[in-house]
């Protein structure tokens, strides 16, 4: 186990070190002159020299990277050409929503594809399977924006049931934070239960096939029990598996989710920014994005070997 | 391990997929592979979504009733008629035509982005797997750093680079797929490398480009190609997305992202600016989707019940 630790966070400093490369890369293949845009129309040579030297751009490409990544793991992002902010307080005050609004779809999407993932494999081959199954290829399927707009112009343009947008932060004011938050943690959340409903629907199937529930069933445990008891602790497993996994997929789901539903999260600020070539602010969200998602694969890669006792033992 | 799959390729066992492909000359197995696939109701389904795609696409011209670009070609935001079967946008423009126009570069953005991935992923692939050694860490390291970017948020970061057009769009989301089909050829390779007629061509002095071409590409082929289905319908709405943001192919090309977004703000007195399009292009994606899911089924015998 602890080796498998190890092994797992070598790796993960590897990826953020070639991640930062790729990121850093990236920036310095935009076309034009940063020291020409920070500058404007109306300057010296001089001024233009100093600005390259204070930018540090006349120095070797590996200089500048290891100078840049120094400055990073620092927490400094440099700053913000039009916000007159730093780069590293605009992306802090974006992420939190995002986040919020990823946390709220995860639980959505669970509630939903619990049970319809069980019932399609308790009642294999039935209408309830078809049923669940082919709500879950279309919630997986329709393009999370485009959900976002049907939503708001039945429940909230038609019904008048919800909100059509904002954002309130769940610690102000904890009810009216949720209010604002049903419409896109459902966009987002039935993208995520479509996959998870298929995710438990066929590890449960797999479990139920398994030595031990045979023995169990011989032994006369009723089917719901089987299920409840003995099967779902072991079908779960491949579930959290598949939150690593898509955790990427919600995090870019959500930053369309968000610009649907106008809350001021991370894709509207990188959006915003690459319209106004305000490159240092897209470089900070780019990278504070693949390092979240890097974190929570090796969360779930450490949870995953702890429920499982063939990686935890070794 | 774990974390080196993904949903998309999570099913496909390397070594039967693989194997199964080594006669894929004979006719007499692609009639029982069809047989199969013809079995399965959403990849019949898929494959008809696929050709209606493909139909509008090519015939775009002849079957678009109007430009799709020509503005005042009837009212604005009109909704659907005898004349404009799915109403027309704020600028008179006809949707039908739009829509009609839009599955070409739905589809070529799809099919083009993936094809690029997959040539840049496969070799690389290919050569990590075969020659191993510092190749393999080198690439596959680079992989996994790819892989942790979010498609749609890489998409935007090279958008941000290259600026917008059609083809920085197909470069932007191929990206995002290169290490998918790196990581499942490197895999494979790794498997068939191992096999005897592999061997015995490198004994017989086979240079290394001409044992990967001739004897193990062809053996791993099977799970690239249902990858390839697989991510295609990825690829199309991570463009959609990209139009939606405005950062797709720029204004008044018809493409279905950008015609939802435009929709958006008449969603009151016109849904049906932002709706038909959608409707598009959830049936294209639905259809790709269930089109990638009956190929990897067929191509793969263990996941047959």
């Amino acid at each position: 186990m602890l080796r498998f630790v190890l092994s797992r966070f070598g790796q993960t400093i590897a990826v953020l070190l070639m991640a930062s490369v790729i990121i850093f890369a990236l920036m310095r293949l935009i076309p034009g002159d940063p020291v020409l845009m920070l500058l404007g129309d109306d300057f010296s040579q001089d001024a233009y020299e100093r600005m390259r030297a204070k930018l540090g751009l006349d120095r070797g490409l590996v200089v500048q990277y290891v100078l840049w990544l120094r400055s990073v793991l620092q927490g400094d992002l440099g700053d913000s050409i039009l916000q007159h902010q730093r780069v590293s307080i605009l992306v802090w005050e974006a992420f939190v929503p995002t986040l919020v609004l990823v946390v709220a779809s995860v639980i959505v999407g669970i509630l939903i594809a619990l049970p319809s993932g069980i019932v399609a494999a308790m009642r294999k081959d039935s209408a309830w399977d078809y049923g669940s199954m082919g709500f879950a290829i279309f919630a997986y399927s329709m393009p999370s924006f485009w959900k976002g707009i049907l939503l708001i112009w039945i429940f909230s343009v038609y019904f008048g049931w919800f909100p059509a947008m904002g954002y309130v932060a769940p610690w102000v004011d904890f009810g009216d934070a949720l209010w604002k938050l049903v419409l896109p943690a459902i966009t987002l959340g039935t993208f995520f239960s479509g996959l998870v409903a298929r995710i438990i629907r066929s590890s449960l199937l797999e479990v139920l096939e398994a030595d031990y529930i045979k023995a169990a069933r011989a032994k006369g445990v009723r089917q719901a029990a089987l299920v409840y008891r003995h099967a779902l602790s072991n079908a779960l497993i491949p579930v959290v598996t598949v939150i690593g996994l898509q955790f990427g997929a919600l995090l870019g789901g959500a930053v369309l989710t968000e610009t649907v539903f106008a809350i001021p999260g991370m894709g509207r600020l990188t959006v915003t920014a690459i319209l106004n070539r305000d490159y240092a602010v897209v470089q900070g969200t780019i990278l504070a994005g693949v390092f979240l998602v890097v974190l929570v694969n090796l969360a779930v890669d450490l949870t995953y070997a702890f429920l499982n006792p063939r990686i935890r033992v070794a | 391990m774990a974390r080196q799959l993904d949903v998309g390729d999570l099913p496909i066992p390397s070594s039967v997929a693989g194997a199964e492909a080594a006669t894929p000359g004979t006719r007499a197995a692609l009639r029982v592979w069809w047989r199969r696939f013809a079995r399965n109701r959403g990849a019949v389904f898929g494959l008809a979504v696929l050709v209606v795609i493909l139909v509008l696409s090519v015939f775009a011209p002849l079957l678009a009733p109007y430009d799709p670009i020509a503005q005042g070609v009837g009212p604005a935001l009109a909704g659907p008629s005898l004349a404009h079967w799915a109403g027309t946008d704020s600028f008179g423009r006809d949707m039908l035509s739009r829509i009609i126009y839009g599955a070409r570069i739905a589809l070529v953005v799809g099919v083009v982005s993936v094809v690029l991935a997959m040539l840049v992923g496969v070799t690389l692939g290919l050569a990590a797997g075969y020659y191993g050694g510092w190749l393999d860490i080198v690439v596959m390291r680079v992989m996994d750093a790819l892989f942790a970017f979010p498609i749609i948020i890489l998409a935007i970061a090279m958008m941000a680079v290259m600026g917008f057009g059609v083809l920085n769009v197909i470069i932007a989301v191929a990206v995002g797929f290169i290490a998918p089909f790196a990581r499942v050829t490197r895999a494979d390779v790794l498997a068939v490398k191992e096999e005897p007629y592999v061997e015995a061509a490198r004994l017989a002095g086979v240079s290394g480009p001409a044992v990967i071409v001739r004897h193990v590409l062809p053996n791993v082929m099977a799970p690239i190609i249902v990858q390839a289905a697989l991510r295609v319908s990825g690829a199309i709405i991570t463009e959609a997305g990209l139009s939606f943001l405005g950062l797709g192919p720029p204004p008044p090309t018809p493409v279905w992202g950008s015609m939802i977004a435009e929709g958006r703000n008449f969603i009151v007195m016109a849904p049906h600016v932002s709706t038909y399009p959608g409707i598009a292009l959830m049936i294209a994606i639905v259809g790709l989707n269930l089109l990638g899911d009956g190929l990897r089924d067929t191509l793969d015998p263990r996941l047959r019940r």
